[in-house]
C-alpha cells in the first residue's frame, strides 16, 4: 500500500479527477442498457410482465423461465464480459503506453482460440465427462500464451522492455494462430463450431456461466482499479516512476497478470469478442480526459453497457436467428476506431 | 481414439459448409438429364448438361470414379456403381465398403485426386476452381450440389445412373425411395393442430428451414418448422436463439448432433429453460444419426421413417 500512497500523492499536472457526474452517467448507462436487454428479445414478453417479474410478482411460468434462465443471465454476463474487456484494454494501454493495446495484445485471443479449437476438435463432448471443457481449455490457452509472451519478452535485451513484450506477444500470437489454423483445417468437421466460437457468443449455460467467470473478473477488476493511480505514474515514464520509488516492472507484471486473468475468464465463456477493449476506453478518454483514475472505473460501466447493447442487437436484429456478437462489436468498432484515430492528433491520447 | 472418434463421427460443420456453399450452385441446378425414360445402357461419349450452363462430357463408361461427396458416394453404391468407384473422400463413411481415402472434399487437392487417374470425379461443389483444374488434366467433373428437396435427390440419383450406365438400378432406387416415403407419409393422419418441430444441427442451435431437403422431410410429415420464421438470417441454415426455441415450445426436437456434439435428450433437458419445452416434457426429443439426417442420398428415407414414427406417437398423445 505504500506504493499506492506514494502514487496518490504524485500530482501530474493536467490530469482530471473522476467526477461524480461521470460515475453517475456510467451507472445509469449500464442500468439502462441492462433494462433494455431484459425488455427486448426474440420471445415476446410484454414490458409490463418483465417489470412485474423484476419487482417480485409472479408471471406466466413459461415467460418467467425465459426471463430468469435465459435473458437475465445473458445480460449479466454481457455486463461482466464487456466491463472486463474494456477495463483490461485500458490497463494494457496504460501498462504499454500504447493506444493500440487491447486485451489480446500479448496473445490472449490466439491462445484462447487454440485452446478452444483443440477442445472442440479432439475433446470429448460435455456429456462424455460431465463438464464442458471448452472454456477450461480456452482459459488455459489464453493464460499460457500471455505467460509465454511475458517470459520471452523478458529474455530480450537491447529493446525497451515494453517494446520487447509487445513483439514477443505478436510472435506468440502468430505462432498460436498458425497451430490453430492447422488444427482447424485438418478437422473440417468442426470448422463451424470453431468459427462460431471465435466470433464470440454470450449464449451460456444460464447462471452457471456467470458464476464460473465472476470470481476471476471480480479479482481482476479490483486489482486493476487499485492500480489506476500507478498507471498514471507509469504514463510519464519508467525512469520517473523509479525516481519515486515505484518499480515500473513490478506494477506492469501485477497489472498484466490481473488483466490477463480477467480477459482469459471472459474469452473462455464468451469467445474472443473484438474491439471492446479498444473502443470503450478510448471513448471514455475522449469524453473525460486521459487519467487512468477516470478511465479505468468508467470503462467498467461503459464497457458493460456497450456489450449488453451489442448483444441485445445480436439477438434481435435477425430474430429469431442470432448474429455473432463479434460481428457487431467489430462492425461498430472499426469505423469508430478510425474516427478515434483521426481525432487523436488533436486530443493527443 | 479421440481423434478417430472426432474424425469419423463429428461432421456437422463440414456438412453445413457443403450444404451452404452448394446452395449457391443448387439454386440453378435443374434436373435436365436422366429423367426421361432413357435406354437401359448409356451411349458414350455422353454429354451431361449441368444447370449452371456448363456441360460435362464423359468419353466412356467410367470405371475409375473418385467421389468427393458423401451423399454422392452413398448414391453410387446404392445403384451398384460401387465397383466403378476407386476412391472416396475422408467424409464418405457409408457404405463401409467404400474405398475411403484422405482426399478432402472441402479443400480438394487436385494433384492428389489426379494421382488416382480418375475418369470421372463427382463432387458437391466446385471448390477452389476444382472443375477447371481437373478439366485441364482431361478429367471430367460432375457437380451434384446439396439438394433443396427430394426431387433434387432423385434427379441426382438418375443423373449418376446415366453417367455410370446404371440407369435401371437408378430408376429402381428412385422408385423404391418414392414408394417408401409415400408409405411412411400415409401412416400420418392429419393432426388436429399442426405440430411444431425443431431440427438441431449442432449445440449452438443451427437449424434448417423448409427450403432445405431436411425441411422438406418435415413438411411432408405435416410438421411446422420453427426455423422458418428466421427469414432475417438470409440463410436456409439459420442459427436460432435459445430464447426463441424455448418460447416456440416445439412438440418434437430432432437432434442431428448426436455424434458431433454428443447431444441427447438428457443434455437437452439440462439446458437452462429448456425443461419447459413441450417436446422435453413429453419425451419427444429424438436423436438421429448426424450423417443420415444431413445427406441427401438414399438414406434420407431412413431419416423420414424415423421421424414419422415419432410423429405417430405424438398424434397418439394428442388424440
Amino acid at each position: 500500500m505504500t506504493v499506492q500512497a506514494v502514487a496518490a500523492q504524485v500530482r501530474i499536472p493536467g490530469l482530471p479527477r473522476l467526477r461524480w457526474l461521470w460515475t453517475a452517467a456510467g451507472v445509469v448507462a449500464l442500468l439502462a442498457a441492462a433494462l433494455l436487454g431484459v425488455l427486448v428479445g426474440p420471445a415476446h414478453i410484454s414490458p409490463a410482465a418483465v417489470l412485474q417479474a423484476l419487482t417480485g410478482s409472479s408471471i406466466d411460468p413459461g415467460q418467467a423461465t425465459i426471463l430468469w434462465q435465459l435473458r437475465l443471465p445473458r445480460v449479466v454476463l454481457g455486463a461482466l464480459v464487456g466491463g472486463m474487456l474494456a477495463t483490461a484494454g485500458a490497463a494494457y494501454q496504460g501498462v504499454f503506453r500504447n493506444p493500440l493495446a487491447d486485451p489480446y495484445l500479448l496473445g490472449a485471443a490466439a491462445g484462447a482460440n487454440l485452446g478452444a479449437t483443440l477442445a472442440i476438435a479432439y475433446g470429448p463432448g460435455a456429456s462424455g465427462i460431465g463438464v464442458n471443457i471448452v472454456p477450461i481449455a480456452a482459459f488455459a490457452g489464453a493464460a499460457s500464451a500471455v505467460g509465454a509472451a511475458y517470459v520471452l519478452g523478458r529474455t530480450v535485451t537491447g529493446l525497451r522492455s515494453t517494446t520487447a513484450l509487445i513483439l514477443a506477444g505478436v510472435a506468440v500470437a502468430t505462432f498460436f494462430n498458425a497451430v490453430q489454423t492447422f488444427v482447424q483445417q485438418s478437422q473440417t468437421d468442426t470448422i463451424r463450431q470453431v468459427y462460431t466460437w471465435i466470433l464470440g457468443r454470450l449464449v451460456t449455460a444460464g447462471w452457471d456461466g456467470v458464476f464460473l467467470v465472476l470470481p476471476y473478473i471480480a479479482i481482476s477488476l479490483v486489482v486493476i482499479v487499485l492500480h489506476r493511480r500507478l498507471l498514471d505514474v507509469l504514463s510519464v515514464g519508467d525512469d520517473e516512476a523509479t525516481s519515486l520509488g515505484i518499480s515500473a516492472r513490478r506494477i506492469r507484471l501485477v497489472v498484466v497478470i490481473a488483466a490477463t486473468l480477467g480477459t482469459a475468464a471472459a474469452v473462455a465463456i464468451a469467445g474472443t469478442i473484438a474491439f471492446v477493449g479498444i473502443i470503450v476506453p478510448h471513448t471514455v478518454r475522449l469524453l473525460t480526459g486521459r487519467s487512468y483514475r477516470v478511465v479505468i472505473p468508467l470503462s467498467i460501466f461503459f464497457g458493460g453497457a456497450f456489450l449488453v447493447l451489442a448483444d441485445t442487437a445480436a439477438r434481435t436484429v435477425v430474430a429469431p436467428a442470432e448474429l455473432s456478437i463479434g460481428v457487431l462489436t467489430a462492425f461498430i468498432g472499426a469505423p469508430f476506431f478510425i474516427a478515434v484515430m483521426r481525432s487523436t492528433r488533436a486530443a493527443e491520447l | 481414439m479421440q481423434k478417430h472418434l472426432s474424425a469419423a463421427g463429428a461432421r456437422p460443420a463440414a456438412r453445413i459448409i457443403t450444404l451452404a456453399l452448394a446452395m449457391l450452385i443448387a439454386a440453378c441446378q435443374s434436373s435436365s438429364t436422366g429423367q426421361s425414360s432413357s435406354p437401359p445402357s448409356t451411349r458414350y461419349p455422353l454429354t451431361i448438361q449441368e444447370s449452371n450452363g456448363s456441360t460435362v462430357t464423359i468419353a466412356q463408361r467410367p470405371v475409375r470414379i473418385v467421389s468427393l461427396s458423401p451423399s454422392a458416394t452413398e448414391m453410387l453404391f446404392a445403384i451398384n456403381a460401387g465397383p466403378q468407384v476407386i476412391a472416396v473422400d475422408e467424409q464418405s463413411n457409408y457404405p463401409s465398403t467404400a474405398p475411403v481415402t484422405k482426399l478432402s472434399g472441402f479443400t480438394p487437392n487436385v494433384e492428389a485426386i489426379a494421382a488416382y487417374r480418375p475418369d470421372l470425379v463427382v463432387a458437391a461443389d466446385d471448390t477452389g476452381g476444382l472443375v477447371h483444374a481437373l478439366s485441364v488434366l482431361g478429367i471430367p467433373t460432375l457437380i451434384e450440389p446439396a439438394a433443396r428437396n427430394l426431387d433434387d435427390s432423385y434427379a441426382q440419383v438418375e443423373q449418376l445412373g446415366e453417367a455410370t450406365s446404371r440407369q435401371s438400378e437408378a430408376q429402381g432406387l428412385v422408385k423404391q425411395m418414392r414408394s417408401q416415403i409415400t408409405a411412411a407419409v400415409a401412416t400420418i393422419t392429419k393432426p388436429s393442430r399442426r405440430l411444431k418441430v425443431y431440427h438441431e444441427l449442432d449445440d449452438t442451435y443451427y437449424s434448417a428451414t423448409s427450403k432445405t431437403f431436411i425441411g422438406q422431410v418435415y413438411a411432408l410429415l405435416g410438421l411446422a418448422n420453427i426455423a422458418d420464421v428466421a427469414t432475417g438470417a438470409a440463410s436456409d441454415y439459420p442459427q436460432l436463439s435459445s430464447e426463441y426455441i424455448v418460447s416456440s415450445s416445439p412438440d418434437l426436437i430432432v437432434l442431428a448432433d448426436t455424434k458431433c456434439c454428443h447431444q441427447s435428450a438428457s443434455t437437452v433437458a439440462a439446458r437452462p429453460g429448456w425443461g419447459s419445452i413441450a417436446a422435453v416434457r413429453s419425451g419427444q426429443v429424438i436423436g438421429v444419426d448426424d450423417d443420415v439426417a444431413s445427406r441427401w442420398g438414399p438414406r434420407v428415407v431412413d431419416f423420414l421413417v424415423a421421424v414419422a414414427t415419432h410423429v405417430r406417437q405424438l398424434e397418439a398423445i394428442n388424440a
